[in-house]
Parts: structure tokens; sequence; C-alpha cells
């Protein structure tokens, strides 16, 4: 595996929810981005965000490492959930906040 | 640089010949779209797969040349 990998690999697996995204979760630099992080908050989720912005070897190696061509990736303990469209559709059905639960993340759904 | 609705359809029945493939310019501006591809392809595959064959079938421009593409996929039947 390359170092790159390497450097993706470690950072899924030493935190249970990652965001690799276009800025930071407190300042998004791009819609898709933003969208992931909004869901994210509402559901209360904490999360690592990786800004691939600051870091041109992991933005490329990112779509490499889960063959896939778009930011931002969403990683749960390890397992790659999806981009954008799949983890809205995800959060619509519910099947998002089950994925959470499932592997043991805390939620703090809105009542 | 923005690519046409014509010419993303044509790549994605190219991938998937029996896709049905409904496209919207989200922004009118060629380059934010939103497409819903429905084929028997995706019969059993994750949406992540499903998403994957959509990409393949474009060829690489997702990402680069298009810009957004905002992708619903299901099999026929499902809801």
């Amino acid at each position: 595996m390359s170092d790159v990998a390497n450097r993706i690999k470690e950072e899924v697996t030493t935190n249970d929810v990652v965001l690799f995204m276009k800025g930071t979760p407190v300042f998004p630099q791009c819609g898709f981005s933003a969208a992931v992080v909004e869901v994210l908050d509402h559901m209360g989720v904490r999360f690592k965000g990786v800004n691939v912005l600051v870091d041109p070897a992991i933005r490329q190696g990112i779509k490499e490492f889960s063959d896939w061509p778009t930011i931002p990736q969403l990683y749960v303990k390890g397992e790659f959930i999806g981009g954008c469209d799949i983890v809205r559709e995800m959060y619509e059905t519910g099947e998002l906040e089950q994925v959470f639960k499932d592997k043991g993340v805390a939620v703090q759904q809105a009542a | 640089m923005p690519m046409a609705s014509d010419d993303i359809v044509r790549l994605i029945k190219a991938g998937l010949p029996d896709a049905e493939v409904r496209i919207e310019d989200l922004a009118g501006d060629g380059d934010h779209y939103s497409a819903t591809v429905i084929s028997q392809a995706f019969a059993g595959k994750s949406r992540i797969q499903q998403h994957q064959m959509v990409y393949a079938a474009l060829g690489g421009r997702m990402g680069g040349e298009l810009h957004a593409l905002k992708l619903t996929t299901m099999a026929p039947g499902a809801s």
C-alpha cells in the first residue's frame, strides 16, 4: 500500500467517523461538503473532518482508496458509507441513523 | 468545461444500455445536473456499487469536466 493509502487507512480506523471534505466542519468550502456536515451536526454525531484542500496527496489518494471520484466521502468505523447524495438519501430514509447505531456510534437525534 | 445533458445521457446509456435516464440541469449553467438512473443492472447492488457503475459509464469525467451530478439510482420496481 502506498504511503497516502496508509495514512487514509490510519485516519479511518483510529477515528469512528471521518469526513473527507473541502474546507473544515466550521467553514466548509463546497456546498456538497457543507450538506454532509449539516446532516452529521443535525444528528449530533461527533466526527473528524479532513480538509483535502490543504493536502493534495490525500485529495487524489482518497479517490483511489474508495474508487469514488468525488468529495465529500464519509467513513464510519473504517467503512466507506458514501458521498453527499447517498448520505442525504440514507439520512432521509433513516438508514444512516441505523448505520451509526449498528456500529456503536452515539447519535443525539433532535426531538 | 461544462457538458451537455445529451452527452451525459448518451454516456450513461452506452454503459448501461437498458437504463432509463432522467436528467435535469439544476442551475441552467450546463455544469450542475441531477440525474435519476433506473436499470436492471442495479438489482442486488448496494447504492455505492450502483453509483460506481454510473461513474464508470461516465469514464472518469465525474469530478473532472463534469463538476456536479446529483445522482439517484434504482432498479426497476424498487421504491
